[in-house]
């Protein structure tokens, strides 16, 4: 009996005019799980939004940077005082050129060149990252030495958080990181027309750096595109290889039943058991480089490969068999009809695959933490074999600093990683609407 | 000559016997008569790629075990070497990399040469770190010889690798080129080659597999070797000191139970919120929606599912756990927070959203395996939907939501970065969802990040736990595929 009704006790004394199913009971039952249906859907969605909501309006503000443009003096004392420079260019190299990008700033405030500790609160006021930007502009033309020419310097971090209004006014002047006379000076160049806020190219080109202002992920996105690329690179071809063999030519039998179980498991197994099998197999007992984008690519090719493969196979057997009857009576060999007639048909199905399986892979974090992509790479890698990061470890290693700075650049880095990972699911979604052909 | 270079030579010898062999192949079949049945087996492009395979594929598969062999006799040859000077074997194992070091450095700087070799470690020091190389301090002079020596070898060694590399590359080209006969059955060897390389394809997955199982088994019982099982499994302390090596005494304790209570806790909390609300999500969308509301809502939940998981790690550090906190302030009238911000709590929460769209695809999948015959029965009485729901549908497909939620439960033990950033790191045993505990994937994390010597129980621990792991999921997995593919056939 699927009727509530029949236990439920006759207790209403009154006797009703219709015979009484509960219909009143029942219909409420029904709402109320109708309203739990709603419910679960809408705290899905609340979340969905919660998090998005969350790391768009902490990230965003990392997208542009403070920016001082004042003019800047190459003073010849400070950059090379013993006027060695024709002889020996690496004094160009080495000079002290904060002081520079802070004489200049406090030229452009009217500070004191004499008062110490006012100059001290201005050297706090430029970013140290200064030295690399006027280094490259003295190594690539020294006759600037003596010259005096405008120059857009890098704001400190913490002027930076206090111009994008981060900073708790509240907070009395000891307990914060930005002191009432640099705030002052703040709105003094902001009235010279000398503050900018440019869009962060160095969010996207830095490397490595316990500066914020100066670090980036510019390491982290080479690494990550030659781990996708040799993703692309071995498992796109063993995946549709090992897919053909299985969907195509297997006989049924234990040897293919076990190659079948094992894909399951692999789609099953947890990420981070891939990081010790490449941390065992890769770098301990083949001694590939730690850190390096190749081993991390071969890890996250055999994550991917499961992915692959239950695609291509899905494509592969979408494709008629008329077709396959069709090959295979002109007179192809199975080869032939293989490669020459099923396997052009399932491309839209296996790059559709493999796009989506290349975005899972992007943002694996787990695996590349235990061969050592937790690493201080300032400098690009020129080959996968050189150290690197990548994306999701960039963000996971700018999560445990502390400055607040780093963590508007933690968020500001999980944006571009939903946006790439937005963009491939994207042309995913376009070829399948594109190519995929209905039978 | 570098190892990109020698494989792109010997592709470029393949190439060219593809082009001589498929031009004589077509030569051969443009002069016959035809009227005569002297017709060509296979297609020219087929003797081509006859070639190619018989040149390229002995030449590369060459390369590969010269140089792994030479490498292996190599390393063999400078481990005596440095045994014979340094008799302690863990001040040997250092001195052999400090030695591998050196002879990269040389290679790299051009140094090998007896006359060119710095006279001391110091100056090869030197040497390395002005070009941008940087060796460890603690080299001793003995090292430059062996490393030179090595060095030396390793370029003669390749250099006698690749000649004969080539050679065999030239050779197969030209006995392919030798035997193409106008019924010489091209296609055929091409396709049995083809045919092994897709099998050899379809096992690397086998390969994986046996990968994991053997690396891991090897470094656990490597493991128990210095601590005792027993200690392991049941043992209630997680105490791993890093004592510095050969300093002795500093035994750590390594204990799973805390870590297994904290993973099951975690995994226990995360589905307590994600199935009542991925079930429930799954049956109003199956059962309820129009199909206008489910095209918009159904990729908008799945959109959880694209999230990487260190962005949920993320959100629950930087947003949901300070918010817990706070709350937690809040209700006690500021006196004291009785939810930390990284807690069991927290992670399982943050976990059962990531969970919700697995919940609810998998349990969809199960659910529309129902029969439509026992849903219209059931309306037919004039039960109502939630009735039909409730007292038809979810009894008939709980075999399978069973299977669904148990490959759910294993994901959630396998989950790292949500719980890596959210957990915390204390190992303890309590019972309150409120404080923190940790788990066996955020400690093998712990354990190797970082610089560590490899062999210390406090590395290898790692491995003892992933295979704790592996051996937990897979149980799991394989006990869920049967249960759901045993349901399936029940409809069938």
């Amino acid at each position: 009996m699927t009727d509530a009704a029949m236990d439920a006790p006759a207790a209403t004394p009154v006797p009703a005019p219709r015979r009484d199913f509960g219909l009143k009971r029942r219909h409420r039952a029904e709402a109320i799980f109708r309203f739990f249906g709603v419910a679960a859907i809408t705290i899905g969605l609340v979340f969905l939004v919660i998090l998005l909501w969350s790391v768009v309006s902490k990230g965003y503000t990392a997208f542009v940077q403070t920016s001082i443009t004042v003019p800047v003096e190459f003073t010849a004392e400070i950059i090379d005082r013993n006027g060695e420079r024709a002889t020996n260019p690496r004094v160009l190299v080495s000079a002290n050129y904060p002081v520079i990008a802070r004489n200049a700033v406090a030229r452009a405030l009217g500070v004191d060149p004499d008062d110490k500790a006012a100059m001290r609160e201005v050297g706090k006021f430029v970013s140290d990252g200064n030295r690399a930007i006027l280094r490259e502009i003295v190594t690539k033309d020294p006759s600037v030495i003596g010259t005096t020419r405008p120059v857009t310097l890098l704001a400190s971090a913490d002027i930076d958080s206090a111009n994008k209004g981060q900073i708790d006014l509240g907070v009395p002047e000891k307990n914060r990181k930005v002191s009432d006379q640099q705030l002052r000076w703040l709105d003094q160049l902001k009235d010279q027309g000398a503050i900018s806020t440019p869009f962060n190219w160095g969010l996207l080109t830095f490397g490595a750096s316990s500066r914020p202002e100066t670090s980036g992920l510019g390491v982290a996105l080479m690494g990550s595109a030659y781990m996708m690329l040799i993703v692309l690179c071995i498992a796109l071809p063993v995946g549709v290889a090992a897919s053909i063999y299985l969907e195509e030519f297997a006989k049924k039998n234990r040897f293919t039943d076990f190659i079948e179980v094992n894909i399951n498991n692999l789609a099953a197994v947890p990420s981070i058991v891939f990081g010790l099998l490449g941390l065992a197999v890769f770098i301990n007992f083949f001694g590939l480089p730690r850190s390096a984008p190749i081993v991390g690519g071969l890890v996250l090719s055999l994550m991917t490969l499961p992915t692959i493969i239950i695609a291509t196979r899905a494509a592969l057997r979408s494709v008629p068999p008329s077709i396959r009857s069709a090959a295979l009576g002109i007179g192809a060999s199975r080869m032939q009809m293989v490669f020459d007639h099923v396997l052009p048909l399932a491309t839209p199905g296996i790059l559709t695959g493999t796009i989506i399986g290349l975005a899972r892979a992007l943002g694996e974090t787990a695996p590349l933490l235990l061969i050592g992509m937790v690493a201080f790479v300032a400098d690009s890698p020129s080959s996968p074999f050189d150290p690197a990061t990548a994306l999701p470890v960039q963000i996971y290693m700018w999560t445990n600093e502390a400055e607040r700075a780093f963590v508007e650049r933690t968020s500001g880095a999980v944006i571009v990683l939903l946006v790439f990972l937005a963009l491939m699911n994207l042309l995913a979604i376009v070829l399948r609407r594109r190519f995929e052909r209905r039978w | 000559m570098t190892g990109g270079w020698i494989i792109a030579i010997i592709l470029g010898i393949g190439a060219l016997a593809y082009f001589l062999a498929a031009l004589r192949a077509r030569a051969l079949a443009e002069g016959t008569d035809r009227s005569t049945g002297e017709i060509a087996h296979s297609l020219p492009t087929y003797h081509g790629w006859l070639a190619f395979i018989l040149s390229a594929i002995p030449a590369l598969i060459f390369l590969l075990v010269w140089s792994i062999a030479s490498n292996a006799l190599l390393e063999a040859r400078v481990t005596t070497d440095v045994r014979a000077e340094v008799a302690d074997p863990a001040s040997a194992s250092l001195a052999t990399g400090i030695v591998r070091n050196a002879t990269e450095a040389l290679a790299r700087l051009e140094l090998v040469d007896q006359d060119k070799r710095p006279p001391t470690y110091a100056a090869l020091r030197q040497q390395a770190s002005s070009a941008g190389i940087v060796l460890p301090e603690s080299g001793a002079d003995y090292m430059v010889e062996v490393a030179a020596r090595t060095a030396a070898d390793s370029r003669l060694y390749r250099g006698i690798g690749q000649g004969i590399a080539v050679l065999f590359a030239v050779l197969g080209a030209g006995f392919a080129y030798s035997r193409i006969r106008l019924r010489l059955r091209a296609r055929n060897h091409v396709e049995r080659v083809v045919l092994w390389g897709l099998v050899g394809a379809s096992s690397i997955a086998i390969l994986t597999t046996v990968g994991i199982i053997l690396s891991m088994l090897g470094e656990t019982i490597h493991f128990f070797s210095e601590v005792n099982p027993l200690n392991f499994f049941f043992g209630t302390v997680w105490d791993p000191r890093f004592a510095a090596a050969g300093s002795g005494g500093e035994e750590g304790q390594f204990g799973l139970i805390p870590l297994l209570a904290g993973t099951l806790y975690i995994a226990f909390v995360s589905m307590l919120f994600a199935v009542p609300v991925g079930l429930m999500a799954a049956i109003y969308m199956g059962e309820y929606a129009s199909p206008r509301v489910r095209s918009i809502v159904k990729p908008l939940l799945e959109l959880l599912a694209g999230i990487p998981t260190i962005v949920y790690g993320i959100f629950a550090v930087v947003t949901l756990g300070p918010f817990f906190r706070d709350l937690s302030l809040a209700l006690t009238g500021g006196a004291f927070a009785f939810i930390q911000a990284q807690s069991v709590f927290t992670a399982g929460i943050v976990m059962g959203v990531m969970l919700i769209p697995v919940v609810s695809s998998l349990s969809d999948d199960v659910i529309t395996a129902v029969p439509r015959a026992m849903r219209d029965g059931s309306l037919a009485l004039g039960a109502t939907r939630s009735e039909t729901i409730r007292k038809v549908i979810l009894p008939a497909a709980l075999p399978g939501i069973v299977g669904a939620l148990l490959l759910t439960a294993s994901r959630a033990i396998g989950e790292t970065m949500i719980v890596v950033l959210a957990a915390g790191v204390a190992a303890r045993l309590t019972i309150n969802p409120f404080e923190a505990m940790t788990t066996i994937t955020v400690k093998i994390v712990n354990q190797l990040t970082g610089d560590l010597e490899f062999n210390s129980p406090q590395t290898l621990v790692a491995f003892a736990l992933g295979l704790t792991l592996f051996v937990l999921t897979l149980g799991m997995n394989i006990y869920a595929l049967y249960i759901v593919r045993k349901y399936r056939e029940q409809y069938e």
